[in-house]
């Protein structure tokens, strides 16, 4: 090992921990195909899309290690999410306000 | 002079920055995606009630066990453990192959009722559903093309784990495909259900 280099020794998941997560998704997939049985009108979008986000914010801390990750990676990726909200967000703005407009 | 720079954290940052502009480039189709469905509401419950809930929820297991393999490959790459990666990678391709055969069976299935891009049957059909299947194609099209790049690239991952070019202390190619491959299990979560379950 050169000195120079910044060796780090690497955060290592444990297997255990991994296959918790992994029984969570699919606990959160059953529930989600459950769920969608019933009708709840837009709030079946609302709670789909809420099991869907916490199953993908499970990938992105422990699968894809972002918990462990420095402040930069995690700010970015905070901006990506942001700047995919003001996207969506901004975009309703005006569509929703459209539909008299369109009948 | 030979000795080559390894900048762990440069290459990590770089797949992350390719990560954001995939999240964008799903994003723009996720967008467009939720335009149409506050246009077309109830033609996309009837639309999104003729897929086959099963297989999708099967798919959905498939790479959400897929991205486990895959974790833990990179677990035991970094342990050593250079058999187990493999093992893990190996299965990791095999179900990701096993997704686009679901795929293909699915896809088969709705071209045999008439239904694929641009035909007779998706015209004749009221407004908005044949919106809802051309974001169906497109969505899930790209999603498995990605797919099929996930495997060709893993499967390279794994001939360089078994050559020892990416090994206990070089791991970074291994890391950096384990994200790619995570990113799509993220992609098919949210297109399972806007999907399979807005019945």
């Amino acid at each position: 090992m050169s000195s120079d280099s910044d060796q780090h020794l690497p955060h290592i998941l444990g297997d255990r921990l991994l296959t918790a997560v992994w029984l969570a998704l699919l606990v959160l997939t059953v529930v989600t195909i459950l769920v969608a049985r019933i009708h709840l009108g837009f709030n079946n979008i609302l709670v789909a899309m809420t099991i869907a986000t916490t199953k993908a914010l499970l990938v992105i801390f422990f699968f894809m290690h972002m918990k462990y990750e420095n402040r930069l990676l995690q700010g970015l990726l905070c901006l990506a999410f942001v700047v995919l909200a003001i996207f969506i967000g901004m975009t309703f703005f005006d569509v929703a306000y459209r539909d008299v407009a369109l009948s | 002079m030979s000795e080559t720079h390894k900048d762990y954290a440069g290459a990590k940052l770089g797949m992350w920055l390719f990560l954001f502009t995939e999240i964008t480039l799903f994003g723009g189709l996720f967008l467009l995606y939720s335009v149409y469905l506050h246009r077309y509401q109830p033609a996309f419950h009837q639309a999104a009630a003729t897929l086959d809930t099963f297989l999708g929820g099967a798919n959905t297991v498939i790479l959400i066990t897929s991205s486990l393999c895959m974790a833990l490959a990179i677990s035991a790459l970094q342990r050593g453990q250079q058999a187990r990666c493999k093992l893990m990678l190996i299965l990791t391709v095999l179900m990701g192959l096993g997704f686009l055969v679901n795929k293909g069976f699915e896809w088969s299935a709705k071209f045999d009722h008439g239904i694929y891009p641009g035909s007779e049957h998706l015209r004749g059909l009221p407004q908005g559903q044949d919106t809802f299947y051309s974001l169906y194609f497109t969505m899930t099209g790209l999603h498995g093309i990605h797919v099929l790049i996930g495997v060709v690239l893993l499967s390279v991952v794994l001939l360089l784990v078994a050559r020892q070019r990416v090994r206990q202390d070089d791991f970074i190619i291994l890391e950096n495909s384990g994200l790619y491959w995570h990113l799509v299990d993220l992609v098919w979560i949210y297109l399972f259900p806007l999907f399979y379950l807005i019945t």
